[in-house]
């Protein structure tokens, strides 16, 4: 089988297994490298149980891992910053899951990830893994950083009327996100006892991501972000103010000037329907993010937008950049459209 | 407004997409706006007059 090598690092967590999921079906993938330090030696398909049936691997040691053609890297944030210098030499081609090449500003860093930053020089060199803002220099770029999952979501939602200098002052971002944001090590916070049923606002404001997306946007933003009682999916709503009265229709136009060609974001704004805005329950599975919109008041916005966090908010908008560097069609691998009820 | 293939295409009166009534288009006939899924009916044929039909709202717990 032709095709490129694969390798995976922190391959055993929930974006590590979400990375396997895609990559393993990827037609043009010919090799996918699972690393974990903790379970190095262990099969695959122990820790993710979907992928029963469909491989035999087994995680590798990092010092069992030879020359790759592209390097996932969904290690922690704060540590990912170390390893990159030296896994230059396993792949000519990085894309980081982690914070810690986000943002461009070391002490914009600092300041929400409580250390100093160890690689500042490398910051500029990472080009944004959100295809809809960086499609060009993802075809040429050999480091990828890809967003937060919230981050992508609001991000989305508010690109159009930003771009187009459409909103006029602070913007307040209230995401919400299931418990699989949370990571895959247990805790006490994640205790299904304590979990089950909550709504627990954990960052009633300030939350990490409104840096990435005051940094793509260049507006104001406030983040808020609650963890709902589901595993999966992430939402935000966002309110802003109009620099100009619009009507909604025109709000409709100029969402579709800015996303018709994309491939992974749909606009909903529908007047009819149980799905009337977007809705990550939908969404389990699939690269898409939804985006939609509401007027309110006067001058008052209301823009939303939901995806899977572990898709769209990371592993498969990490694959989108992939094909997008390697020349591929974008979809490739993606087509997955979600699931419903 | 008449399109190359024999389609009308009209504007959806809530969100001013384009609209496209399979032809012959019948009086009260009821169409889907395909970009913000409001119900139209037709409420006139000569020329053809789209308005939004109406439909019964959730109150969602209000």
């Amino acid at each position: 089988m032709t095709g490129i090598r694969a390798g995976i690092l922190g391959a055993s967590g929930y974006i590590g297994g979400e990375l396997l999921r895609v990559l393993l079906g990827h037609p043009r993938v010919a090799a996918v490298v699972p690393v974990s330090r903790r379970l190095a030696g262990r099969r695959v398909d122990g820790v993710h149980p979907n992928l029963r049936g469909t491989t035999e691997l087994v995680f590798r040691s990092m010092d069992d891992v030879s020359p790759c053609d592209v390097l996932f890297l969904a290690t922690p944030h704060t540590q990912t910053m170390d390893m990159v210098p030296g896994l230059r030499s396993v792949a000519p081609c990085l894309i980081d899951l982690s914070a810690d090449f986000r943002l461009r500003d070391p002490v914009v860093y600092e300041r929400y990830y409580g250390t100093v930053h160890t690689n500042p020089s490398l910051l500029a060199d990472f080009v944004p893994g959100l295809p809809e803002l960086y499609r060009e220099q993802l075809e040429e770029a050999d480091l990828i950083s890809v967003p937060g999952c919230m981050a992508t979501a609001a991000i989305l939602a508010l690109y159009p009327l930003s771009a187009d200098g459409l909103l006029d002052g602070a913007v307040w971002v209230d995401g919400r996100i299931g418990s699989s944001g949370a990571g895959s090590a247990a805790t006490s916070t994640n205790l299904h006892a304590e979990r089950s049923g909550a709504m627990r606002v954990f960052a009633p404001a300030g939350h990490r991501h409104e840096a990435e997306v005051r940094q793509a946007t260049g507006l104001e933003i406030t983040m808020s972000a609650t963890g709902m009682p589901e595993v999966r999916g992430a939402q935000v709503v966002c309110r802003g103010r109009l620099s100009t009265p619009l009507r909604e229709p025109e709000l409709r136009r100029i969402h579709r000037e800015h996303y018709a060609d994309e491939p992974f974001v749909r606009i909903v704004a529908q007047r009819r329907g149980l799905y009337r805005l977007p809705e990550p329950k939908v969404m389990h599975g699939s690269n898409f993010c939804d985006v939609g919109f509401a007027l309110g008041d006067d001058r008052d916005v209301v823009l939303v937008a939901a995806l899977d966090n572990l898709v769209k908010g990371a592993a498969g908008n990490a694959v989108q950049c992939l094909n997008i560097r390697m020349g591929w069609p974008e979809r490739l691998g993606l087509a997955f459209p979600g699931l419903h009820p | 407004m008449e399109k190359g293939d024999g389609l009308m295409a009209l504007s959806c009166p809530e969100c001013e997409s384009e609209v496209s009534p399979p032809e012959p288009v019948r009086q009260h006939e009821v169409l889907e706006c395909p970009d913000c899924r409001a119900e139209l009916e037709v409420i006139a044929v000569e020329p053809v007059v789209l308005a939004l039909a109406p439909e019964i709202e959730e109150d969602w717990g209000e």
